[in-house]
């Protein structure tokens, strides 16, 4: 980062802190570290080089799609692209973005110095990386998966397709899942646990119960996902029935598990991002969200009724009219909680002053988005529609409204509103006006058309389109929209390097915003806080305007009376709900475990790819090693216990 | 918030839900538990839709199943009561003695389910039943041989006396992780073997 650490005027607590905390430098360091900072914006980086990837792929189906029969691509290599495009996106971008906000954030945003479990943490990502290797690896020898991002049985079966496609696709869920069920676990107990004292659950960041509630779901919701490859790749490998007819097994097994994983996913990719709207909107309508509680509550009932509407996607598949009618009914309730939070962002908008800055036109742009994208949501959610508009265009146009509307647009308004605190440096204000409007308008030119195009009937997936059709006009604006679309993201990474060198220097709360991470330097430290914060109200920087109470958070250098806890690395646990301490926490160091059990398990997926008893031997072992190694039991400090404020 | 007092003191590590460990291990056994629910959904999906009998060999035989389950139950309250002996009079012998009667007694269960197994008609590839039958038992099986290799490495630290000074997490949240084991086991063996009792 550009403002190095001894720049910052550091106190003597802060020095010995910094002795303890700080990563070893040199190669070691750089495999070893286990800061959340540093691996939140390696999730940041690498889940935006996997949004880049899987862009270029899309770019070069719009080229494919820009004219009626063209023969640029075979349908063989355009059934690879969007299936790898599909799986890009929503495993390998979206939902590792929105992990890379929140390790970068939560504890920042807690008042803790790191995550629960630090070594996990370094772990999901080296597992999410050589996961998304993985699922590439055949990508150069033209046998990258070709089954679409949701593998439909009987098309993937040995029997349609006999190449190693579907099993890297297949093995390749089941190891990202490892990378996400880690990481779900290790927000859930952070959460729980390790939090400033005082920060109760009703002064949570809304963000925090975003990831909160996605990480309890994707806790359950991806083993479905994880069964079902793995039942996949045994009825292709190992020859058993369970989705092969002939043998008594069913494709909808499929279907269900596939689903049943999937929409709470869908929800998993978007309520983080909901939540960087709601707790970065206000900020610039200079006054707190409307309705905190309600957004609160919505966010979790959306995850709850979000497990009861998977059906939604099989309305087609000929399932009795009663279960239909079930899910159809869920699939309406859900618009509920959304409209929830959107009049909940609308009312701050409204009753705020609005600032016009580049963060506030992303956020505002996408409540836009959400709307469109919701109410043809709210449209496929009625089966007899559904009927009509299943497989075309129409979905597709629905499912980048909500996933780019949702994830996208406030991702990098999120990127541009922490980028200061990140860095220690502003992006470029007229730069990013230009990005939002490129980006904006390229986006709803490529897909907005793409409604019309699926009522016209152009169905999905297919490779090429008859001139009869009519729909050539509306495609070439699409493609057209989609390299605009480019465009911005390109001048998006334009101000991020232009940025990094030479933006000015941003100051510890650029936005003068509320909320605990604002009220580090920037960057923060390693540690974070020298002393660690007592959280008084939702607004901890906000408190003497709002003046809500007489209480005072007791942060930074008030804090000096606070826990310095600096005999050893060590942060403080608490109580769930109402944030009382009650544990002091021994946090571990640089570590080269986690790296060595993802490089373990990589050998052990390849080794199952290849079917080689030797490598999944191997790989089996040196698991069984590291995982005796990392629990191995650690005497404590001299004392088990300690005494704060001596 | 509570203002905090000076000199108030504060355990390092903790136990039980004080420490972070035990949260964690609530997540793992979340998320297996949760696993073992879509198994047997698919299970209980694949026999809904079949036509003919489920399973198509006839209910299958008790005689290895009750007794594997009564010694899996065994090996349960063995830890249980180790580790209870452990706590109150830190006798690492008696605490060796219970972990290794039940990494034996985790032994003989995973001997007898591979008998058991041997005798079936039907091999893993037969029909949809045998698939879903042999990946219901066999995830079970590789849980079961994760909980032994743990055990084995919470015998291995008693010896080493890691648990005689200090905090003793890893024994609890282990026989937590065993415990668990078990009674998915009892929920498997009510699933695969005593339900198809009844048709």
């Amino acid at each position: 980062m550009t403002v190095s650490q001894a720049d910052a005027t550091v106190s003597p607590e802060g020095r010995k802190l910094l002795g303890i905390w700080e990563t070893a430098p040199g190669i070691f360091g750089w495999l070893a570290t286990v800061d959340h900072k540093t691996i939140g914006i390696r999730y940041l980086c690498t889940a935006f080089f996997f949004l880049i990837v899987g862009g270029l792929e899309a770019l070069v189906m719009r080229v494919q799609l820009a004219q009626p029969e063209l023969k640029l691509l075979s349908p063989d290599a355009y059934n690879q692209l969007f299936s790898m495009h599909g799986t890009t996106m929503m495993f390998l971008y979206a939902l590792p973005m929105l992990s890379g906000f929140s390790n970068y954030l939560w504890p920042l945003m807690l008042g803790s110095r790191d995550m629960a479990f630090p070594r996990l943490n370094a772990l999901s990502y080296w597992t999410f990386l050589a996961a998304g290797i993985f699922l590439y690896v055949s990508f150069p020898i033209g046998q990258a998966p070709n089954g679409g991002w949701f593998a439909y049985v009987p098309n993937t079966s040995l029997q349609y397709d006999p190449g190693i496609n579907m099993d890297v696709f297949a093995l390749g869920l089941v190891f990202l899942g490892i990378s996400t069920v880690v990481g779900s676990a290790n927000f859930i107990v952070t959460l729980l646990r390790c939090r400033a004292p005082g920060m109760s659950v009703n002064r949570l960041p809304i963000i925090v119960w975003g990831t909160f509630t996605a990480s309890c779901a994707n806790l359950l919701a991806v083993p479905a996902v994880s069964l079902a490859c793995a039942m996949l790749w045994l009825d292709r490998r190992f020859g058993t029935h369970f989705f092969d007819v002939a043998g008594g097994g069913q494709p909808l097994l499929w279907q269900h598990l596939f689903w049943i994983f999937g929409h709470p996913w869908v929800y998993a990719l978007v309520l983080p991002a909901m939540g960087i709207v709601s707790d970065a909107l206000p900020v610039f309508c200079r006054r707190p969200l409307v309705g905190y509680t309600l957004v609160a509550i919505s966010t979790v009932a959306t995850m709850i009724l979000g497990f009861g509407v998977w059906v939604h996607h099989m309305f087609a598949t000929g399932l009795p009219v009663m279960s239909l009618s079930f899910f159809s009914a869920a699939s309406f309730v859900i618009a509920i909680p959304s409209a929830v939070g959107v009049f909940c962002w609308i009312a701050t908008i409204w009753t705020g002053k609005p600032q016009f800055t580049t963060p506030f036109l992303f956020f505002a742009g996408f409540v836009m988005l959400f709307v469109i994208g919701g109410v043809s949501g709210f449209m496929t959610a009625s089966v007899a529609l559904d009927w009509q508009l299943t497989d075309s265009y129409f979905v597709v146009a629905h499912l980048h409204y909500v996933l780019l509307g949702i994830n996208v647009f406030p991702v990098v308004g999120g990127i541009h509103f922490w980028f200061p605190k990140m860095t220690g440096r502003m992006m470029d204000e007229r730069l990013g006006r230009w990005t939002f409007w490129t980006m904006f308008i390229g986006f709803n030119a490529a897909f907005f058309p793409m409604h019309v195009t699926g009522l016209m009937g152009m169905p999905r997936r297919v490779y090429t389109y008859p001139a009869e059709m009519g729909v050539g006009g509306l495609n070439l604006l699409s493609t057209i929209g989609a390299f605009v679309f480019a465009l911005g993201v390109l001048l998006f990474l334009l101000n991020i390097g232009r940025s990094l060198r030479s933006g000015p220097p941003a100051g510890d709360n650029p936005w003068d915003a509320p909320a605990l991470e604002w009220s580090t330097s920037s960057p923060p430290p390693v540690y974070n806080f020298a002393t660690i914060p007592q959280v008084a109200s939702r607004h901890p920087l906000w408190e003497e305007r709002l003046g809500e109470t007489d209480r005072r958070s007791i942060l930074g250098d008030r804090a000096s009376t606070g826990m310095v806890l600096d005999r050893g690395k060590e942060t403080i646990g608490v109580t769930p709900l109402d944030a009382e301490p009650n544990v002091v926490l021994k946090m571990p160091g640089d570590s080269l475990l986690p790296f060595l059990l993802a490089a373990g398990m990589t050998v052990l997926f390849f080794g199952l790819l290849a079917r080689s008893g030797w490598a999944i031997g191997a790989g089996g072992l040196a698991e069984i090693v590291i995982l005796f190694l990392w629990l191995t039991p650690r005497q404590f400090a001299e004392s088990e216990e300690v005494a704060l404020h001596e | 918030m509570s203002e905090l007092g000076d000199g108030e003191v504060l355990p390092v590590g903790g136990t039980g839900p004080v420490s972070t460990a035990w949260w964690g291990m609530i997540c793992v056994i979340a998320t297996e538990g949760v696993l073992f629910v879509y198994l047997i959904f698919s299970y209980a999906y694949l026999g809904s839709q079949q036509p003919g009998p489920w399973p198509p060999s006839g209910p299958p035989s008790l005689k290895l199943a009750l007794t594997n389950t009564a010694i899996l139950i065994a090996s349960s309250v063995l830890l249980a009561w180790g580790l209870r002996k452990f706590r109150r009079q830190r006798d690492r012998r008696q605490l060796a003695f219970a972990l290794a009667g039940t990494i034996v007694l985790g032994a003989v269960f995973v001997t007898i389910q591979g008998f058991e197994w041997a005798d079936k008609p039907f091999v893993f590839s037969t029909n949809a039943y045998s698939s879903a039958f042999f990946l219901l038992t066999g995830v079970h099986m590789a849980h079961v041989a994760v909980g032994l290799l743990m055990l084995l490495a919470l015998l291995v630290w008693t010896l080493l006396g890691r648990f005689d000074r200090g905090h003793h997490e890893h024994l609890s949240l282990g026989a937590l992780y065993w415990h668990f084991v078990d009674v998915v086991w009892l929920v498997v063996f009510t699933t695969a073997y005593l339900v198809p009792q009844f048709k």
